[in-house]
């Protein structure tokens, strides 16, 4: 088993038993509450008559529901006005602080954590969403839970967890222009597969992590949990530091020295030993799009798609189950692609770095009439930097629609939703089948610069043609 | 104490095919319920019906299958996202086991945490319990988590499960909450040793 990998310090520091079971009683150092996966738990502290144990390490925000559109209150889903106004009257009656629009900070709870420095290095944070994954670029133990779980988190601040296995995940070298953060996660999952991290945390590693921005980190570690692992990081670096110093939950003067001692504490040792390790070289890395039905069913823009026919057994049917969903044919580029949506947003790729990049895409140029193309902001604040920077202006300039934030059309628990097959270059991180709202629907994964691009031209291309000008 | 959870019997339903994601198991519009209740209606929506609501293909729809309370799956069940929604219209529609190649491990958990064994057992067993469920799907299978198996027929086929779920479902402390309020004193000692805990002030 792994030993001296950041994993292992940040949970031996956590681990306040073993249980009978032979599990280990993992204490919580965070936990961020949504609408969806909350009203349940809060619910059962109530038949009970029990209170939150640590409100102050509890923070809520609306995300998954809410109306990217019209915001008036109350919305115009009945079901939407319902949940949300039930996380309010919780997060009031149990004493957490709810980040609501009126705070002027509400987003999604994975933009949120990080850039209000509630998310800092050497944590363990639950939210019942998978994609808490993200949280672990700072060097945290971060990951997704059920609802019996956010119950148990909320009274106890702890969970029963069973240990896992820790693989390195290396990639070495330097990503050409044109090639994001995205294509590096979509790459690791097509090579490793949608169960290859299944028992594992993944700990990313090597130059390319290293050289990348937190907001590029969060991208990678978010889709963690599409390869399978529950838990991905990177160790924290000057990078993470900076990051986190001045922001507002952030530990200030002394206290910020103290933190720096604790997060440089847990890092993983250089004589950490690991489960596995796998090795990727950066210059193998070109854009990536998904064409199927898991995130694991992707292709560089410039490869052919994969023929069922040279495969055998459970792949071939995986793949021929891909294709008749897709209506797609074996052999073929997936440039040019026709699309009818461009969806830019999502706990994936919603920051500001990345509504900076489709910016710089969309500058002076027009989107397709063909294409609705929505995009959705993180959170508030990156609302407010983005309309400060005149991304807006640039967005609506080139016919896309700019929006209020919230998941949105990621899984479209909300108005934004694809209708009948329509097909949608999506900057989200599902291409499930139904998963952004239509039974029929299909999603083709990419970055956030490889949306724009497609929006442009009305079908999937290879978005560095247009960085250099073609 | 809840319920110990030793041996489980009944009719099984095979449903074929890898990844098969927690979207289609609940589509996400289903989500939208402050409570579980309903949950059993919701079971693989889309797959079951169309968007007139009329009745596909698919295994849930078939009268053979309509008493099973074992479901039979394969690789990576339950992938995507965290929704316990998933697990439980699972439980509610009637089923109180699952028999799988691998499944996603937030899943995983999440039925643990139900009462639900979810239980690995190798592909060519499980293609073998489907093939034999199609040709009689009255057909009597038992789960036995003492012995680790699986039997059907003349069949006797091994399971397996973590040591720690496993001990979860037999000694009935599959919702942890219990154990984990008991060590109320230790908690606060690990919090107090964190000093992110006090804000490192």
């Amino acid at each position: 088993m792994a030993e001296h990998t950041l994993y292992n310090n940040v949970w031996n520091l956590h681990k306040v038993a073993q249980l009978a079971t032979g599990a280990d009683q993992l204490l919580i150092g965070l936990h961020l509450v949504h609408e969806v996966t909350s009203p349940q738990a809060f619910a059962a502290l109530k038949e009970q008559g029990k209170s939150i144990k640590f409100p102050n390490r509890t923070y809520a925000t609306m995300d998954h529901i809410i109306p990217t559109d019209v915001i008036a209150r109350p919305y115009q889903d009945p079901q939407a006005e319902l949940m949300g106004a039930t996380l309010e009257k919780n997060a009031n009656e149990f004493g957490i602080q709810f980040f609501g629009r009126q705070s002027g900070k509400q987003g999604i709870v994975h933009v949120l954590g990080p850039e209000l420095g509630l998310t800092q290095p050497g944590m363990t944070i639950a939210c019942g969403d998978s994609h808490t994954s993200t949280h672990g670029a700072f060097g945290a133990l971060a990951f997704g839970i059920g609802t019996t779980e956010v119950h148990h988190v909320m009274q106890t601040q702890t969970l029963s967890l069973i240990p896992l296995k820790v693989r390195r995940v290396e990639v070495n070298g330097s990503l050409e222009t044109g090639v994001y953060a995205k294509d590096v996660i979509l790459k690791i999952i097509e090579k490793l597969g949608v169960k290859g991290g299944i028992g594992f945390v993944y700990e990313y590693a090597g130059s390319v992590f290293e050289s990348m921005s937190m907001e590029e980190r969060m991208t990678v570690c978010n889709m963690s949990i599409e390869g399978g692992a529950r838990i991905g990081y990177i160790n924290p670096d000057d990078t993470t530091f900076e990051y986190v110093s001045g922001r507002e939950f952030a530990p200030k003067g002394q206290a910020f020295d103290k933190a720096l001692s604790y997060w440089k504490s847990i890092q993983s040792r250089p004589d950490a030993e690991y489960d596995d390790i796998v090795t990727f070289d950066a210059s193998d890395i070109e854009p990536m799009v998904t064409w199927g039905i898991n995130p694991g069913q992707g292709v560089g823009i410039s490869e052919q798609l994969p023929d069922p026919a040279q495969f055998s057994g459970a792949d071939r049917r995986t793949l021929e189950e891909a294709f008749d969903y897709m209506s797609l044919q074996p052999g073929q580029s997936m440039a040019g692609v026709p699309i009818d949506v461009a969806f830019i947003g999502s706990c994936t790729n919603s920051r500001i770095s990345d509504l900076r990049e489709v910016a710089h895409v969309l500058d002076g140029r027009r989107v397709s009439e063909s294409v609705k193309t929505l995009v959705v902001p993180g959170s508030q604040q990156v609302k407010s930097q983005a309309e400060a920077e005149g991304l807006d202006k640039i967005f609506t300039a080139a016919g896309a629609e700019w929006r209020e934030p919230g998941c949105s059309m990621c899984l479209a628990m909300n108005p934004d939703k694809l209708i009948g097959n329509q097909v949608c270059a999506s900057s989200s991180n599902r291409n499930f089948m139904g998963r952004q709202g239509s039974a029929t629907g299909r999603t083709l994964l990419m970055s956030p610069a490889m949306v724009a691009a497609a929006a442009v031209k009305g079908h999937v291309t290879d978005v560095r043609q247009l960085l250099e000008g073609y | 104490m809840a319920d110990k959870i030793t041996h489980i019997s009944g009719h099984a339903v095979p449903i074929e095919g890898d990844e098969i994601d927690t979207d289609r198991i609940m589509p996400a519009r289903f989500l939208k319920e402050i409570t579980f209740d309903k949950m059993g209606e919701y079971l693989f929506y889309d797959a079951r019906f169309d968007s007139d609501g009329n009745p596909l293909e698919f295994p849930l729809n078939e009268d053979r299958f309509k008493d099973a309370s074992i479901m039979v799956v394969h690789n990576n069940f339950g992938c995507g996202s965290s929704r316990e929604h998933a697990p439980q219209a699972i439980k509610r529609y009637g089923f109180n086991a699952i028999i799988g190649e691998s499944f996603a491990e937030i899943f995983l958990g999440n039925c643990r945490s139900l009462g639900v064994p979810a239980v690995m057992m190798l592909r060519p067993e499980i293609n073998a319990l489907m093939e034999e469920l199609d040709s009689n799907p009255s057909l009597d299978v038992s789960l036995d988590l003492e012995a680790m198996t699986v039997s059907y027929s003349d069949k006797v086929v091994p399971i397996a499960l973590s040591d720690q779920n496993r001990s979860a479902f037999l000694e009935g402390t599959w919702n942890s909450l219990a154990m984990l309020q008991a060590n109320d004193e230790a908690i606060n000692t690990t919090a107090s040793n964190l000093g992110y805990f006090s804000n490192f002030e």
